[in-house]
């Protein structure tokens, strides 16, 4: 739970855990949960977020294999890590050193989570598939210095590689690629995506495309069902140009946020349209990346700082002069200025972006 | 347990019992106070979490450094006791600590 449930009891919420909704009859205004209950409503949220992508590769359902999404995922990979660092440090008297975990996806939870490791002192091996990581997201410049801190942080990435299958017995004991590398493992964690949980939604009739599609004030296809979050397909119209058609489906706390004020509004009769440029952070080692926009479509990239030598720096991404968005690493003071250079709309030179004898903050002016 | 008093920009004035140990956002967070967002959750990410100290009690609180200060230059109306609401610990201390929320964090 985000909150404690007492402050829902105080503001008159009634919370109801472990029960899981089955069925949808919006004709009937009706919810059926596991249990048979059925509960009426005159207005209904989607907030259901998004489950982690599973591949269905031979091997992964053996002991030892994690996806990382619920507070268990984390017990599990927890455990798993003590006693596997118990069991090597009786037998070779070794440092934990020697506990082999693996990642799947070279991704913000592949990266976050390798970091994580590292400061427990494991060997970690990230395997990506695309031939950088962060490749959906970022520009190579920015994948090129994250494989570079990793690297110098002691974790082994291997790009282009494609995970066929899992070998144990009953637990796991190596992950074997395409190319029929394999690599050693006491413990698998596959962090490849995920998957909005739409499925009751669409069972029911709602329109459902790349998630729950919902306009601005948060409204499905059906007047009285609104939507929020991880599980929505929205319009945002200041990103009308980097948009393929018109509507995006995004995996962040911001948005979630934002999104379920839209849904309170609509339902309360009030008018609050959910159009906000996206932002995201992800803590990593020393580094504190910081992303202010969506930087989809992007025509250049200049760089402010250092990426190649130091962990600062900021790459700015620009279509047709017009910035679109800001991937910055221990640079707090850029990202918020470049967070107000988008919501105001203001125009800045790339000449001047990369000038670090310039104070970010004349950009405003 | 430490209480925090909470006076919005309104001047809605919320008591909160929060633990030792715990963060004056999370304080405001967890009993639904309006004028903390703490997009970022506590990472000093976001600088949604802004607060001002009461004088009588910045010295205790303390100033802000490192990336907290950086972010706080950025913040929608920093004043001389603005912290972020994330980075201030509770402690026994702090009982009866009095902040005031700004009118937006945006």
């Amino acid at each position: 739970m985000i909150r404690p449930l007492s402050a829902y009891d105080q503001h008159d919420i009634t919370f109801r855990l472990n029960e899981t909704a089955v069925k949808l009859n919006p004709l009937e205004n009706a919810l059926t949960l596991s249990t048979g209950e059925s509960i009426g409503y005159d207005y209904l949220a989607f907030c259901t977020g998004a489950r982690a992508r599973k591949i269905p590769i031979p091997g992964s359902d053996l002991e030892g294999v994690f996806y990382l999404r619920s507070i268990d995922d984390v017990k599990g990979i927890k455990h798993r890590l003590d006693v596997r660092v118990k069991d090597r440090a009786k037998k070779s008297h070794k440092t934990s050193d020697s506990v082999n975990v693996v990642i799947v996806g070279g991704g913000y939870i592949g990266l976050e989570t390798a970091a994580a490791l590292r400061k427990m002192d494991v060997n970690v091996t990230v395997l990506e598939m695309q031939d950088r990581v962060l490749a959906r997201v970022t520009a190579p410049e920015v994948s090129e210095f994250y494989q570079r801190v990793h690297a110098e942080e002691g974790v082994q990435i291997h790009t282009d590689s494609i995970v066929s299958h899992i070998e144990g017995e009953g637990q796991v004991s190596t992950v074997c690629c395409e190319s029929g590398k394999c690599f050693d493992a006491d413990l698998v964690i596959i962090g490849v995506g995920v998957v909005p949980n739409v499925e009751l939604a669409e069972e029911a009739g709602l329109l459902v495309d790349n998630g729950i599609v919902v306009d601005e004030f948060a409204q499905t296809s059906v007047s009285n069902i609104f939507a929020a979050g991880d599980c929505t397909s929205h319009p945002n119209a200041l990103l009308a140009n980097s948009l393929m058609n018109g509507r995006l489906r995004l995996e962040s706390v911001p948005n979630a946020m934002e999104q379920a004020k839209t849904v309170a509004a609509s339902i309360c009769g009030q008018s609050l349209p959910y159009a906000s440029y996206p932002w995201f952070w992800s803590d990593q080692y020393n580094l504190k990346l910081q992303i202010a926009g969506l930087s989809q479509g992007f025509d250049q990239v200049v760089i402010r700082g250092d990426h190649k030598n130091s962990r600062s720096f900021v790459a700015w991404y620009l279509k047709q002069g017009k910035l679109l968005a800001a991937d910055c690493v221990n640079r707090p003071k850029e990202f918020l200025v470049a967070k107000q250079l988008l919501s105001r709309g203001i125009k800045v030179d790339p000449a001047l972006l990369v000038d670090e004898s310039i104070d970010p903050k004349t950009f405003l002016q | 347990m430490p209480i925090i008093h909470y006076i919005e920009a309104d001047g809605a004035e919320y008591e909160a019992d929060v633990v030792v140990g715990s963060t004056v956002m999370q304080g405001a967070v967890d009993n639904m106070i309006d004028g903390i967002l703490a997009e970022c959750g506590g990472s000093c990410s976001c600088a949604t979490c802004h607060c001002y100290v009461d004088e009588a009690w910045f010295e205790k609180v303390g100033e802000a450094g490192g990336t907290e200060k950086i972010m706080l230059e950025m913040a929608i109306d920093p004043q001389p006791t603005s912290r972020l609401s994330c980075q201030i610990k509770v402690t026994e201390e702090l009982d009866g600590l009095v902040v005031r929320l700004p009118e937006s964090q945006y």
